[in-house]
This record gives structure tokens, sequence and C-alpha cells, in this order.
């Protein structure tokens, strides 16, 4: 069964027509030639397909499409607008964060993401105190991190590239 | 010949960074095709038999279904000689996951609904799949992975043991672990009839090297094949040699000309079909005088493979060069089982050898009473204790001592299970870590220079150089480090050089594999550049070129080349629940010329996690009842996440060797995983005073 729907990708509007059974991820990945967001495992499982979907991080491969229906899906490139790159884009490149590149758009999201509702109070598993604003140390960040895995074990300096953004953000 | 390192040494960024965080790298699946096929395979359900019928009718009538290929009428192949690529060609059924089956269809969805419709009967036989040393088919290897001899004996090892004042004699076993690359094996495959050609764009170590295998398997020229991969989402071995997936593409796209064929594995795929690391079983003794000088080194491994093709992996080899002593015996044993094929998984021997090596060192020290950094230094040879050859270089006992130093060694109080802090048990441990230098014979590079008038007149020349060499960057930086190479060889800035890689239309270039891709495509760049030179002098005119090839190195046989290392942990197990934590890892390195400090800083640290991830994380379960590996997925099959990592760090001493190669580096890709896990054992000894002989180590391991 098809079904016709709209996704906003990295701002534009694309109508398609799709099996029900499709995800966002092969939809972005198969239909729309967006090829940012990777799969790792279609399982939800190892954070390669992060994306944004409307300002929050989500698993591309456990969406499915229908169920998007007219929501603003970002994608790493689409954190780059005419090529000018995000903080966080920047930062990983700074702090080579990253090696074969494969889990990277979905760390870059991620990390977007994950700042943005740190900066919103959300606690981690680690937090201490769940009603007071989050200190986003290296804890911190590699907790609410870990569901964006690295084979190649970027870790370390994806820490530290995410902190720096951090420390540019709060000191902004 | 030797470079003169100007690039060389500098932290040059990648030079594919930006499209890497963007995501606009185009890794296999997601190069744009016209009109795809989405293949899914139909999986053995049993683990030795036969099929003895195939009803593809309900699959075939399904809407979008191109086609169901099975043994019956799929294509055959022009050569099975090596068991693993002859797929779909007959019944026969020799590990449970093996392709029996492929739907071809218009979706994805479609394909993998299909793949579930195929009916498939078999007939059952008794398997084998579970590792046991007692095995009556255990076997002795004609040799180990690649060509080293697979036992070894020097001098008379049962005669220092019994005269020997202090004696280790312990087992220590590794878990069956798989790859896991974060980008699936992909291949996407097209066979245009018309032209008698085959593109693949493949996610692989090496392209040429899939160009031979899958030429010679289908009975094509090889240059009838293209592949094409110039991304490459991590490898660690599994994607060093073509496996059935990249066949079966093939195969499947000469059944649907015209039509690319796109086929990615699952991640449960990735459990059955492209290799693994064997569990091992190592037998380690040790003999030594009171003063820990080693008298005696026994190291038997026993490992497995599959009974339908071979693959020794060289466990016991990291003892042979490691320690001085005068008596040694170093064996490999393989059983035999009806199980997918092991393969490389980053430093394959190495990586089980040094964990049993190196935790017997730490049992020694403890039974000699000596520090476990002072008793290695004790055993250091003054040459190879393999060859008999010089070192070209060797500073393991620089790295040991600076890591001691780094890491406060000194004020380690020795006993065990003496601190507990806030209800942890906390300790430190140390192992040795090395790889050898290898260098691969067969590659060969083009280069060409264009006059560029655009050229910023402040970059020093009139041009580009375009380097071209069928190379890879899985992840390494490769792209970026040959750039810094091309660089210092031609005498220019990496600016004005674009190093072109992973694609056969380019000179052929050996497997990114053993450590040994920037030593071997270096020396094969700077052989070019030399003729460049050499040709057309420090002003070349628009269009000049020079071919080079891999020279032979005059040292090799004359020294024994390897790089070294020391890894520092502490580690830190919960009292009450036996929750193992590894808060600080330190390693230090002596690999030669380090070619560009962040990638290789990176690829040190890569190394190091997976070693955390050996020691704490990773066993796939293979259930002995069915044959397959039960937790095949990435929620069950852990590897180690952000949050298991603590403070890690990786550096090196400055380590000048004129004779490994022009570059005088050493590669180091395999050597940060070597000895990691054998350094957390040793210090969640020295926390808790437990003794971990196994890996990965869990919570229940210390709850006694
Ligand atoms: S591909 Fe979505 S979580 Fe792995
Ligand atoms: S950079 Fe390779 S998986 Fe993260």
């Amino acid at each position: 069964m098809d079904a016709t729907l709209t996704l906003v990708v990295d701002g534009r509007p694309t109508t398609l027509t799709v099996d029900t059974r499709t995800t966002v991820l092969d939809a972005l990945r198969e239909h729309l030639d967006a090829t940012s967001p990777k799969k790792g495992c279609d399982h939800g499982q190892c954070g390669s397909c992060t994306v944004l979907c409307n300002g929050r991080r989500v698993l591309a491969c456990l969406s499915l499409a229908v169920a998007h229906d007219g929501d603003e899906i970002t994608t790493a490139e689409g954190l780059a607008p005419e090529g000018e790159r995000h903080a966080v884009q920047v930062a990983f490149l700074e702090a080579d964060a990253y090696q074969c590149g494969y889990c990277t758009p979905g760390q870059i999201c991620s990390a977007v993401g994950m700042l943005d509702e740190a900066a919103a109070g959300h606690p981690s598993a680690v937090s201490g105190d769940v009603a007071a604003p989050p200190t986003l140390d290296r804890t911190e960040i590699a907790e609410r991190m870990s569901g964006n895995l690295c084979r190649c074990a970027a870790y370390v300096n994806i820490v530290t590239a995410i902190e720096r953004v951090h420390a540019g953000e709060t000191a902004r | 010949m030797t470079l003169t390192p100007d690039a060389m040494g500098r932290a040059l960024p990648r030079i594919e960074g930006g499209q890497k965080v963007a995501g606009t790298a185009r890794y296999a699946f997601e190069h744009p095709v016209v009109g795809p096929l989405y293949l899914h395979p139909v999986q053995s359900t049993i683990a030795r038999g036969r099929v003895t019928a195939i009803d593809t009718s309900t699959a075939e009538a399904l809407d979008g279904v191109v086609a169901v290929l099975t043994h019956e009428n799929a294509p055959r192949l022009a050569d099975t000689s090596d068991a693993e690529f002859a797929v779909l060609q007959d019944d026969t059924v020799a590990f449970r996951g093996q392709y029996v089956a492929a739907v071809l269809a218009e979706r994805s969805e479609t394909a993998r609904e299909a793949a579930e419709l195929v009916e498939v009967t078999y007939d059952q036989q008794d398997h084998h799949v579970e590792l046991d040393e007692d095995s009556p088919d255990l076997y002795a290897p004609d040799v180990v992975n690649p060509s080293f001899e697979t036992d070894e004996t020097v001098g008379d090892p049962e005669a220092a043991l019994e005269s020997a004042p202090v004696t280790v004699r312990q087992t220590y076993t590794t878990a069956m672990t798989h790859n896991n690359p974060m980008e699936p094996h992909t291949t996407v495959a097209t066979w245009d009839a018309e032209d008698g050609r085959l593109t693949l764009f493949e996610s692989t170590q090496g392209v040429s090297a899939v160009r031979t295998a899958v030429a010679g398997v289908l009975g094509l020229e090889t240059g009838s094949v293209d592949v094409i991969s110039p991304h490459v989402g991590g490898g660690f071995g599994s994607k060093g040699t073509p496996h059935a997936n990249t066949v079966l593409a093939a195969l499947a796209a000469r059944a649907v000309p015209g039509r690319p064929v796109k086929y990615a594995l699952t991640r449960q795929q990735m459990f059955d079909l492209v290799g693994y690391r064997t569990p091992t079983i190592q037998h380690v003794t040790l003999g030594a005088e009171a003063d820990g000088r080693l008298t005696a080194i026994v190291h038997d491994v026993v490992e497995q493979t599959a009974r339908f093709k071979e693959f020794a992996e060289q466990t016991a080899v990291y003892s042979r060069s490691m320690y001085a002593t005068q008596n040694r015996r170093t064996s490999h044993r393989l059983v035999p089982l009806d199980v997918g094929v092991p393969s490389w998984m980053r430093a394959p021997g190495e990586a089980p050898g040094s964990f049993a090596a190196e935790v017997a060192m730490d049992e020694l020290a403890v039974a000699t009473g000596i520090d476990p950094v002072e008793l290695r230094i004790r055993n250091e040879p003054a040459v190879s204790p393999a060859s008999g050859l010089p070192f070209s270089s060797r500073h393991l006992v620089d790295c040991l001592r600076r890591g001691a130093d780094r890491f406060a060694w000194r004020l380690r109080d020795p006993r065990p299970r003496a601190r507990l802090v806030d209800g942890w048990w906390i300790g430190t441990g140390v192992a040795a870590s090395s790889y050898p230098t290898n260098s691969m014979p067969g590659s060969s590079a083009v280069i060409r220079f264009h006059v560029d008038p655009s050229l910023d007149p402040a970059l020093g020349a009139a041009g580009r150089y375009e380097v071209e060499i069928a190379a890879a960057d899985i992840g390494t930086g490769a792209r970026t480090v040959l750039t810094q190479i091309a660089a210092d060889a031609l005498g220019v800035r990496p600016e004005t050089v674009h190093v072109a890689i992973g694609d056969t239309a380019l000179p052929p270039a050996t497997t990114a594999g053993g450590s040994s891709g920037t030593a071997s495509w270096g020396a094969t760049i700077a052989d070019a550049a030399d003729r460049f030179r050499d040709k057309w002098g420090d002003d070349p005119s628009d269009g000049a070129q020079a071919d080079g090839s891999m020279p032979d190195n005059p040292y090799s046989g004359r020294y024994a080349m390897s790089a070294y290392g020391a890894h520092f942990a502490e580690v830190a197990v919960h009292a009450d629940t036996g929750e193992v934590r590894v808060p600080r890892m330190l390693g230090v390195f002596a690999a030669g010329r380090i070619l560009n400090p962040d990638t290789a800083r990176s690829q040190l640290l890569g190394g190091m996690t997976m070693g955390l991830s050996m020691a704490l994380h990773e066993e796939s379960v293979l259930d002995p009842r069915s044959g397959h590996v039960i937790n095949h997925d990435l929620a069950n099959y852990h590897v180690t996440a952000h949050a298991d990592v603590g403070v890690m760090e990786a550096e090196w001493i400055d380590e000048e060797d004129p004779y490994v190669n022009p570059m005088g580096c050493k590669g180091i890709g395999e050597i940060g995983i070597v000895g990691a896990a054998a350094a957390i054992a040793n210090a969640a000894h020295h926390a808790t005073g437990v003794r971990m002989r196994s890996v990965p180590m869990t919570l229940d391991d210390f709850v006694v």
C-alpha cells in the first residue's frame, strides 16, 4: 500500500509517494537522495540515522514516513546551508572528532539536539539534581551522546568538540 | 631513499572533512543509480545439511518482485575453488545463515517481504559449532595467517620449566567477536551485458583485491570489472577481503542486465557472513629466575575455523618476538566447525595473543614480587627473539618509562585489593604492545602535473600535481597522509597536491590491512615522485607525468621491524555490584615518524577504545543448538559507547627509523588495540585481587 505525504527536508518541502512501510530514513536516502543520515542498524540501536524532526533529535530508522507528513526534517547537510557550517560541525573538524565519517552526521545532529535539550533543562541519568539546570561536563555529554555509537571510536574527540561548542555558547 | 619531512608530521586537517561533517561524502549505497533493484537474501536456518526443496512461487507472485535466485537457477560461477565465494551453486549448507536464495525487487520493502515468503526445505544433519579443545577433529594448519609457521620450538622449554625457580601456568580465553564497522558491507552492482562490464560501488579496504577476486569468480577479464569506493565507513579487517555478499550482488546483477542491484547487509547479517575473530583458548606457561628473567615461554593456542574454509589466526606469534628467552614453544591448533569462516579483525593474532601473554607477565610480576613495568624492562631482548635480526628500532622501554612517569606509577601500592574509594575498588595495570611494521608489494602510482594559473603564487608552484593510486581511506586519514607524503616527495606544498584513491580506474594498490597502507602506498608515491623529479626537475611543464611502483626495501630481511607501545589503565570495580569502569587509559607508542599527529592520535585512541571494548563488552554468543549468534545486533552485542570512555590519552615518543620505508613510519592502525585489554585485566586484578583470564570480563566475574 502506498501513501502520499510531504516532508520538509532541510527547508525544502517535497511531496512523495512511498510504501507505507517506508521509514523516514529510507524516504530520505532512497527517495529523496538525501543521504546525509546513515543506516547503521535500521533498528534504533546505533544513532547513525539521527536527524532533527521539528528541532528534536529522532532516529529516522524508527520513524515511519507516513507518520511524519508535514514535518520538518533537518539533516547534517541542512545544518550547513550554502556551506555555512554549524558550530558543531566546525568543532568536529577542529577536534578531528570523526574517522570514517559514517556515524558523523548522526553524531552532529544528535549533539545539536542534545545541546538544546540541556539548555531547556532536561536532566540525564547522570545528573545529580534533576531539578537544577544541568552542567554539561564531559560525563554529562558522554551520557547524553551514548545513543550514538562510533565504531572508529572518536568518542574522546567528539566529547571535546561538543564541550567546546557548549563553552562557546555559554560564553556568548 | 629517505624523505625530508615538511608536510609530514603536521596536523593537516582531513581533506574530506567538510564532506564528512555535512554527510555529503558518498558511501557505497549512496551513489545515485537509475532504476535500481533491491536485493534481500534468504539465509539457511540450519547449520549443516542440504536444501531439498525451495518453493519460490509465493514470493515470485508478489507485486514488484523481479527475480528469486536459488542454487537451481542462479548463473554459474567460473571459479568456486574458494568455497566462501561459491554462492548459490549447489544444495549444501555449511553454516547457519548461509545464502540459500535471494530476492530482487523494485522496492526494498518488497524484497524483504518476499524473502520471508520463500519456503526452504532441508535435510538437516548433525552439526558441531562449539569450540572444544578436546575435539577429535583438532588439527595443525599448514601455516597461520598470513604465512607464519604454525609451531615453533627454540631450545628446550620443558626442561627449562622443570628447573625454573618460578613458573606461571594458566589458561586464558578470548571471546568470539565481530568487526561491526558502522557502515554495513555494501555492494551496488550493475552488469552491462553489451560491453561485458561489471561496475561495483563497494564498501572495501581494497578495490584492486575486489576487482581481481570478483573477476576470477565470475570468469571475467580483470579489466572488465570496475570497483569504486571513495569513502568507506570503517572495516577493521572485515572489508579487507571480499566476502560472499559481494559475489551474491554481482551474481544477481548478471541475472538482470542493466539494472543496478543494491545490497547492504542488515546489521544481523553482519554477524553471519563477513568474518569475525575466532574465540581462543590459550595455554601459557612462563618460567623465570627469581629475579624475573624469563627462562621459558610456552604459548599453545586452540581456536576455530570453518569446516568449509580455513582461517588460522596467528595468536601465539606475539610471544615469539616480545621477550627474551632461551627456550620457547608456540603452537596453533584448529577445530573445524560448522560455522561461518573467521577472518581478519583488527590486529588478528596480536590482539588475542597479547591478552594472554601480557596477563601472564602480570601474574609473573606478582609471583616474583617484581614491579610489572620493571619485569618487562628486565626481559627486553637485544635482538629479535623470533628472527635473531637486530631491530630497525625498538623503544618499548622508553614507552614503559614514559607511561609510568605520566601515570605516577612509582606511587602505586603493589598490593592488590588495597584501595576502596566510595564503594569502588581501584587499581592500575600495565601491559606492553607491539605490532609488526608491514609493507605489501604490488602497488603502483601515477603523478601528473597541470599548470594552473589561478593558483596562489604564495604556494610556490605553477600548477597542481595529481597523484593517482587505488588506495583506501577507511577512516585512517590515508587520503590526507598520502597528500602529505606526496608533497614532501615532490618538494611542494600539500595545497598543490590532489590525491585520488578508491577506484580501479586508478593504478592498482594493495589493501588497507596489516597496518601496511601508509607504508606501502607512501613508498609507491615516493617512488613515482622520484621518477617525476628525475624526468622533469622541479619546474615541470603542463602534462608532465611519471609512474612509480612499490620499491623493494633493501633492509627487509636485515632488520626486524615492529612498532611498540605501553598501555596503562585504571580500573574501578564496584564492591557490591561488580560493575567495572575504566576511568583512565594511557597509551604511549613508538611507531616511527608520526605523519599526522591528529589522525594518528585518533587512530590510536580508536584502537585503545576497541581494546576497552574487547576487555569489557564484546562477545558474540553462539547458540550450540542452532549455530547462530543469538545477540546479533547492536543492542545485544555491546560495543563501547560514549559513556564507557573515561579519560583516554594516546601519545608517542619521537622515533627515527631509517630502515622501514622512505617516510620512516610504522603502521599505527592496529597497535592501539594490542595489549589494551590485558592492561585493563591487570588493573582489575590490582583493584580486586580477582585474576581475569577471560575476556570480556563482566560484573558477575567479580561478585564471588
Ligand atoms: S540506523 Fe537508526 S539507529 Fe541505527
Ligand atoms: S567515525 Fe567511523 S563510526 Fe564514527
